[in-house]
């Protein structure tokens, strides 16, 4: 789709519109641009939030998450329970926090599974544009028949589902979405004139992987992997939502939900605490990617 | 009265000035050339007497059509316009063709669109105006699509679709250079011919002064969204006043002259267009100028001497000029 | 494409087969006889080799014989057709959601960029893609029918009354279509404002046209080749999406079926269900790879 989509932006007026940007944004600094772009801004303080508050539940929240109170279950919002109680008692906004964690904790490893296995197989697609690379993306076209939540549905039949079957699951299944996000953005950087260049005087192939390619995707890369970090903690929500990941009483934004079902009459809110903490956390790591993207364009365009 | 006649031209982003207080005029049948570094505002000069400027960008002034002010016409009226009096040819004949669509098809959409001519009346025609741009079988190239075309046969079919409707003015942005060198040739001779043939008016977009003196009637010379100087081919050529023009004439000779440039250095302009926005004050070229005085710091006024019009400050003296021509 | 549809096969079954145990002694449960386990994992033909076992159920899905559950004994097939009358409405229903508000505010969208309301459609479309399509399902409940009384909370009567069946199908519908209009939204809305900004949609106006006359003739069709992909991958995620909505409502179609057959440890209902369902997205995804050439001139006759 890039290949085809690159012969469309003309030049001509273009070229004063170019001269235009560069002015914008020669004297601003990194930084600056990042706290301009309202996307990487909003989205980025989303996300420390989120990781603040993952990290500050590991050593301590308002009450305990998984501690019963049977005398203050399903206790609205007060002084003593910012967010309320759920049927057991236990303190929701302690809940919320605690869930924050495990919702790092499978982002995090199943971007870095798809990620350690997506990339090198990717750029090899690329620079073996023949046997090896068919392979590779014959192999990617199995694994895109196994979306997050089918993937963890098979494992957990194999295996009895759990945290690591999730992680599993989801980092599997976009082990190929990497696979071709980086062999069609590496292919880009090696029919490019200057690594025509380079092997011209003699790179050789893994020297212009380092040098040109791997710093050429990089950005796309993060931006790729913060997006999909978003639909990671989508898929943990649903998948213990369904019961397929973490168990209870382990409190997670999906086992809230599943058990605020038996409530939905007579408190609603402990459906809605738990629904605005994923909204919340997808549109944060969303908006950071959609940010990412945009200024690496911004920049390229100078 | 001119055809067509640019009054105080400005195009802006925002608050940034793009092009600046523009002004020149195309007689009706007259070829005028508009030259200048890419960068210098000549795009968008033209598209802002098309009135198809990119989205943040805005146009003021005037621009006189047959005595209408174009910027101040409704959109309904700007389309009745476009295409059928006053036609345009781009710079990137594939980009600027629809990749999904037959040549034929796009050949023959002006008269679609402004002579009511049925689907099937507009395919003849588009044969008719291809075999017209020389092409060898222009039944077999109406149905291909634009990716099947070489640069110059995409771009010889924009010209057929240009002239469709036989304007008035064909505003025509660097026709030639994103063709191939062997290319360039033939494409400026055809668009020469048929501007020749229709006896319309021509503003050709050029940066090469050799392409316009061949062509032109005149010279409109643009730096930093201004009008620095403008007159007859001859006396532009041979005479420039403005240290910009002079400059852009005699990198455009070396280039041609090649023999001359014996060891020497190609002469080129020291340093390059700034982006819009960090040209200097006053004159925009004084910090590329060798004859850059104090005054430049001001905006030179724009002095009209019979027909050629100059904004310099210390222009290019006579003495100057003759040892030029004698080198 | 065959190959990947093998390569699926092969996955699926190594992955429910590796573990060492015996369905039989599953199902059977603890207190079962060596001798009754023994027979009963004869008559599953788990005695077999593993190849034997996969080119037998390979050659029963080649041949539309899925075999018969081990739990419930009834026919795999005639469970998952079953299953198949609610969800494929019900997808469908929700693409055709998606699309109603996808395609209007996309175009909105794209029309209105760098205005106020364009932003503001942008800005909703992004929350929405952030909603999961449970919470979407909860809040509609929570709404509709638990305040409204407007909609049946759960369940699916069948489609002997085909309105009461509708009927039940449109919360859940709506909680995969509002999150899918959202996603569809913003790819409509970048993809016109690609044919906004190209060259030949300039072209198209230096001819005479309007903007919406231009968009007509010249972007629609350039705009249809990009969407078209992305519907038939939308498709597919629906397909998975359904699971986890049919959850929400209790409705009984693939996802309902899916998860209890893998409550029950039902392997070889997983086995088929979960390769019908890969099956979907790798077609899905074949059909997009054809349409795009079909669409697009310039992939004619290359293959």
């Amino acid at each position: 789709m890039s290949d085809l989509a690159a012969g469309t932006t003309g030049r001509g007026a273009l070229d004063d519109l170019a001269a235009l940007d560069a002015s914008a944004a020669r004297d601003t600094r990194a930084w600056r641009r990042w706290l301009r772009n309202p996307n990487s801004l909003i989205g980025g303080v989303i996300v420390l939030l989120v990781v603040a508050s993952a990290l500050t539940s590991l050593f301590w929240t308002p009450y305990n998450p998984l501690a019963v109170d049977p005398a203050h279950a399903l206790a609205g919002p007060s002084l003593h329970h910012l967010l309320g109680t759920d049927e057991y008692g236990r303190d929701v906004f302690s809940r919320l926090m605690a869930s924050s964690q495990i919702a790092l904790f499978v982002g995090a490893l199943s971007v870095l599974i798809a990620t350690v296995i997506g990339i090198p197989a990717g750029l090899l697609a690329a620079q073996r544009p023949g046997a090896i690379g068919q392979v590779v993306l014959r192999l990617a076209d199995i694994l895109y028949g196994f979306p997050a939540l089918l993937a963890a549905i098979v494992l957990a039949a194999a295996f009895g589902a759990s945290k690591t079957t999730v992680v599993l699951a989801i980092g599997i299944s976009y082990i190929p979405v990497f696979i071709r996000v980086t062999r069609s953005n590496a292919l880009v950087v090696l029919n490019s004139e200057y690594v025509l260049a380079a092997r011209a005087y003699g790179r050789r192939p893994l020297a212009i992987l380092r040098r040109h390619v791997v710093p050429n995707i990089a950005t796309t890369i993060i931006a790729q992997m913060s997006l999909l970090f978003s639909l990671t903690v989508l898929a943990e929500a649903a998948l213990d939502f369904l019961g397929l990941g973490t168990a209870a009483p382990a409190a997670s934004w999906g086992t809230m939900l599943q058990s605020s079902q038996n409530y939905l009459g007579n408190d609603a809110l402990l459906t809605v605490w738990p629904s605005l903490a994923i909204v919340i956390c997808v549109l944060g790591f969303s908006l950071l990617g959609d940010g990412i993207g945009e200024l690496r364009d911004a920049r390229s365009r100078h | 009265m001119s055809l067509l006649e640019v009054r105080n031209l400005n195009v802006s982003s925002g608050a940034l000035s793009l092009v600046g207080d523009v002004n020149f005029e195309v007689d009706a049948g007259e070829r005028v050339g508009l030259i200048g570094e890419s960068g210098s505002g000549k795009s968008l000069t033209a598209l802002a007497i098309m009135g198809l400027l990119g989205e943040g960008l805005s146009a003021s002034g005037e621009v006189r059509f047959d005595n209408e002010d174009l910027l101040a016409a409704s959109e309904r009226r700007r389309c009745e316009l476009r295409g059928s009096r006053i036609a345009m040819i781009f710079q990137e004949p594939m980009s600027a063709l629809n990749p999904t669509r037959r040549i034929g098809d796009q050949v023959g959409e002006t008269l679609r669109i402004h002579q009511n001519f049925s689907r099937r009346a507009s395919e003849k025609a588009a044969i008719e105006l291809l075999a017209r741009v020389e092409f060898a079988e222009p039944e077999r190239y109406a149905r291909m699509y634009p990716h099947e075309l070489s640069g110059g046969q995409r771009q010889r079919a924009m010209i057929a679709s240009a002239i469709s409707c036989d304007p008035e003015v064909i505003l025509a942005d660097e026709p030639t250079t994103a063709l191939d060198v062997t290319v360039q040739r033939r494409v400026l001779d055809l668009l020469d011919r048929l501007v020749d043939e229709e006896g319309c008016a021509l503003l050709l977009i050029a940066h090469d002064l050799a392409v316009v003196s061949e062509v032109c009637d005149r010279v409109v010379t643009m730096y930093g969204g201004h009008v620095v100087e403008s007159g007859s081919v001859a006396q532009i050529i041979d005479e420039p006043h403005h240290p910009y023009t002079k400059a852009l004439l005699a990198t455009s000779r070396a280039l041609s002259v090649t023999e001359s440039a014996s060891g020497a250095d190609l002469p080129s302009i020291p340093g390059t267009v700034p982006s819009a926005g960090q040209f200097p004050r006053g004159c925009p070229f004084r910090d590329r100028c060798d004859r850059s005085v104090e005054a430049c710091v001001e905006m030179p006024p724009t002095l009209t001497e019979d027909t050629r019009t100059l904004a310099c400050w210390n222009p290019v003296e006579r003495v100057e000029r003759v040892s030029d021509g004698a080198r | 494409m065959l190959v990947a549809l093998w390569g699926a096969s092969l996955l699926v079954f190594v992955v429910l087969n590796v573990l060492p145990g015996s369905p039989a002694q599953v199902i059977l449960g603890t207190q079962a006889t060596p001798q009754s386990v023994r027979q009963l994992t004869i008559q599953l033909g788990l005695n077999k080799s593993l190849v034997r076992q996969y080119l037998d159920w390979i050659g029963g899905l080649v041949h539309g014989d899925l075999g018969v559950s081990y739990i419930s004994h009834l026919s795999i097939g005639s469970q998952i057709a079953q299953a198949l009358s609610v969800t494929g409405p019900l997808v469908l229903f929700a693409l055709v959601i998606g699309l109603a508000i996808g395609l209007p505010l996309g175009f909105a969208g794209a029309l209105r960029n760098g205005r106020f309301s364009g932003s503001l459609i942008g800005g909703l479309s992004q929350i929405g893609m952030a909603v999961p399509s449970v919470v979407a399902g909860l809040i509609l409940i929570i709404v509709l029918t638990v305040k409204l009384h407007v909609f049946p909370t759960s369940g699916f009567p069948g489609w002997s009354d085909p309105l009461q069946a509708l009927r039940a199908l449109v919360l859940p519908a709506f909680s995969l279509g509002l999150v899918e209009g959202a996603i569809l939204s913003r790819y409509v809305r970048a993809s016109i404002l690609e044919q906004l900004r190209s060259d030949y949609l300039r072209t198209a106006r230096s001819k005479g046209l309007r903007v919406g006359q231009a968009l007509r003739r010249h972007g629609f069709r350039n705009a249809a080749i990009p969407l078209v992909t992305v519907l038939g991958l939308e498709l597919a995620s629906l397909v998975v999406g359904a699971i986890v909505v049919e959850n929400v409502f209790a409705l009984p179609g693939l996802g309902l079926l899916l998860l209890d057959s893998v409550n029950n440890r039902d392997l070889i209902t997983v086995q088929d269900t979960a390769m019908l369902v890969a099956g979907t997205v790798l077609v899905l995804n074949l059909l997009v790879d054809l349409s795009y050439r079909l669409l697009d001139p310039r992939l004619k006759g290359s293959s």
